[in-house]
């Protein structure tokens, strides 16, 4: 029952809407459900009955999906515009960006983090926007818009962004560490998690160093590496989404993560703290694009807009922890979140963060190697396993083909 | 149209030309050229920059594969022993693992390995440990050997079962003791299936890399992770994963060209 009227208020308000197009009342919203409304100033039903499919990519668990009683904000959108949605998510920038340069699939909205959108714009694999399709945008925070990666918000519309820093369980820690510098104490031996991502480890060793966390030269990656090599042995692991067990469980005592994911550990064990590192943090900022390939922009671009919108910002802030680039959603959020010193910091951070760029495929690749060299360095014994190795493998074949001419002779008796 | 008609296997050729021959040839053009689609052997020499995590993979898969073979080979005996209908059970209870998911029996030995875990907390009932586990390369075998085992004793029975309990006894017989009856009756007489049962175990260890990932803590890398890397990494580089694969499948037909001579001289005994 319960169900049938909130679908005859949804086709109520949906009608309102269609009604009151014409009218562009300023001011005037739609209800979507109990909680999401949405501006009515925007034809949202344009392409209602066109048989529109629109591919979304986006990160595991990173928008309001019904689950914990959350709006489900895909839904909405499907119910509002008729418009198809065919949800997907990715793990890693990396992942995402191979996905779409090998052509194998068609996506109409992505969520690169911002690195990536300049080099997806340097390969010309993200189409322009048309901004007057994303009346929204207006609600961002000049802050976030505008950036080097793209001037003028040709290519991206930002998402949610987020910082680095140093998670910590108070019940394991005599000292809480305040700096970068920290994860290279002895006091922690055993006890640290890394990032096991390159760029983001990188980083830390480039902030520990005071040098630019977008390395130019290779001597500089060398050097940062360097650093990490000399860190090893006091990491416990190297680890992504597996930190979210183990700092919970109490496994390890100091962690590097996301201020967004940051939110929901300590939320879930009240032992754990954050601390943002005197050196400085790494900011990073998720927009959405449409890459160039899309058939479906406008439908896309009216994706954007709907994400953008406060009541939708607001359901998916609160659900996934993630900090808002848009002013009218943090204004809507619960003073927890809203007030909250994890997820916006005072300007004394924000003042040192510093953003990914991309790197040359030179630099990445002198990334990849030693940082793979890095993780599979063990303090002595490597060259000898080489060889080691070598000689069994020379030996199984001599072995072999003794076998193979012992046989012969005994044939040919 | 009778049985032995060749036209029968017709779909599965056009599947394997489709879904195995084309890959296979799309991965040795790719180890060989450039981004241009120049021949070059340079992606094969930077693949040769991570040799010291091919070693450390076909050592630890090595390693996985012995220990395997040491633990099933009696299981194995054991099992071709019994009567049939217990047989079946026993085999069930082999096969029952697998009905998880790989990534969550990996995941569940996260759990028990760590520091807090089930095990050192019963170690430390007795005042024993905490024992550091998790994040070793011994962890790492022991996510193998745990996940791969069952290849291992399922083609030891099944070659087990074609050795007549006749024969053992008459070696007891002729005075062999435990031994002589183990090193020159029932090896010699399973060889297929040891053979079988090392490349089902040394194949897919060499090139895993979810288990050294969560049970390696990251830093225990394999050549799986390596071309993963590649493929889905920051460098983005197909011509070097190709490579690198194209090194893995000559390592991997090696070991297999390496067992299968074995089974074929042994064949040759047997006749």
């Amino acid at each position: 029952m319960k169900k049938r009227l909130f679908s005859l208020v949804l086709c109520a308000a949906l009608l309102c809407g269609v009604c009151a197009l014409p009218a562009s009342a300023a001011g005037r919203t739609i209800q979507l459900d109990e909680t999401i409304s949405v501006s009515a100033d925007y034809d949202w039903t344009r392409f209602a009955g066109k048989n529109i499919t629109l591919n979304v990519y986006n990160w595991g668990e990173y928008i309001s999906n019904g689950a914990d009683e959350s709006p489900d904000v895909v839904a909405l959108f499907e119910k509002l515009t008729g418009i198809a949605v065919n949800y997907t998510t990715f793990d890693s920038n990396e992942t995402m960006y191979a996905k779409i340069k090998s052509g194998a699939a068609s996506y109409d909205v992505i969520f690169p983090s911002e690195y990536m959108v300049a080099k997806m714009i340097d390969e010309g694999m993200l189409a322009e926007l048309d901004l007057a399709n994303i009346p929204n945008f207006a609600l961002l925070d000049e802050q976030y818009t505008n950036q080097d990666y793209d001037p003028g918000n040709r290519h991206c519309v930002p998402y949610m962004w987020c910082t680095t820093g140093i998670i910590y369980n108070t019940t394991m820690v005599n000292n809480a560490p305040t700096a970068w510098a920290d994860l290279w104490s002895a006091e922690y031996a055993g006890n640290i998690l890394m990032f096991n991502n390159s760029r983001d480890a990188f980083a830390i060793a480039a902030h520990k160093m005071g040098q630019s966390i977008n390395p130019t030269t290779t001597e500089e990656v060398a050097l940062a590496i360097e650093e990490l090599k000399t860190q090893k042995s006091l990491v416990q692991a190297y680890v992504m989404d597996e930190i979210f067990d183990k700092m919970e469980g109490g496994e390890a005592a100091v962690g590097v993560y996301y201020s967004g994911d940051a939110i929901t550990m300590t939320t879930d064990n009240p032992d754990l703290a954050w601390v943002f590192p005197q050196e400085g943090v790494t900011l990073s900022i998720d927009n959405m694009c449409i890459p160039a390939s899309s058939a479906n922009r406008e439908a896309a671009e009216m994706f954007i807009n709907f994400m953008c919108e406060v009541d939708v910002g607001v359901a998916n802030c609160e659900y996934i922890g993630y900090s808002t680039p848009s002013t009218a959603v943090w204004e809507n959020l619960s003073d927890e979140l809203k007030y909250s010193s994890i997820a916006y910091p005072g300007d004394e951070v924000m003042d040192k963060a510093q953003l990914f760029t991309s790197l040359s495929d030179e630099i990445n690749e002198a990334l990849d190697i030693q940082w793979s060299e890095m993780k599979s360095y063990n303090e002595g014994g490597n060259a000898y396993m080489m060889l080691l190795l070598l000689l069994s493998g020379v030996t199984l074949a001599g072995f072999n083909i003794w076998r193979k001419v012992r046989k012969k002779i005994r044939a040919t008796y | 149209m009778t049985l032995n008609n060749k036209k029968l296997a017709a779909p599965y050729l056009v599947w394997m030309v489709l879904f195995t021959i084309v890959p296979l040839a799309i991965v040795v053009y790719y180890a060989f050229t450039d981004d241009a689609g120049n021949f070059t052997l340079d992606n094969l020499a930077r693949a040769g920059g991570y040799s010291s995590v091919f070693a450390r993979s076909l050592m630890l898969a090595l390693v996985a594969t012995v220990i395997c073979l040491v633990l099933a080979f009696p299981v194995g005996y054991f099992l071709s022993r019994l009567r049939v209908n217990k047989q079946r059970i026993m085999q069930m209870l082999i096969m029952m693992p697998m009905w998880m998911n790989f990534l969550l029996r990996t995941y569940a030995w996260m759990g028990l390995l760590s520091v807090n875990g089930p095990i050192n907390t019963i170690l430390g009932f007795f005042g024993i440990g905490p024992f550091t586990m998790l994040n070793t390369s011994g962890a790492v075998v022991l996510g193998m050997v745990y996940n791969y085992i069952p290849y291992m004793i399922l083609p030891l029975y099944t070659s087990m079962t074609k050795i007549d309990a006749s024969i053992v006894e008459a070696a007891e017989d002729l005075g062999a003791n435990l031994f002589q009856t183990l090193v020159r009756v029932l090896i010699p007489m399973s060889v297929p299936g040891i053979c079988t049962g090392i490349t089902m175990v040394f194949v897919p260890a060499v090139s895993t890399f979810a288990i050294s990932r969560m049970l390696g803590g990251g830093s225990n890398l394999l050549i799986g992770d390596l071309i993963e890397m590649q493929f889905l990494g920051n460098s983005y580089n197909l011509n070097v994963g190709s490579a690198m694969s194209l090194v893995l499948m000559v390592i991997v037909l090696l070991c297999m060209s390496f067992t299968s001579s074995f089974d074929e001289e042994e064949m040759e005994g047997a006749v």
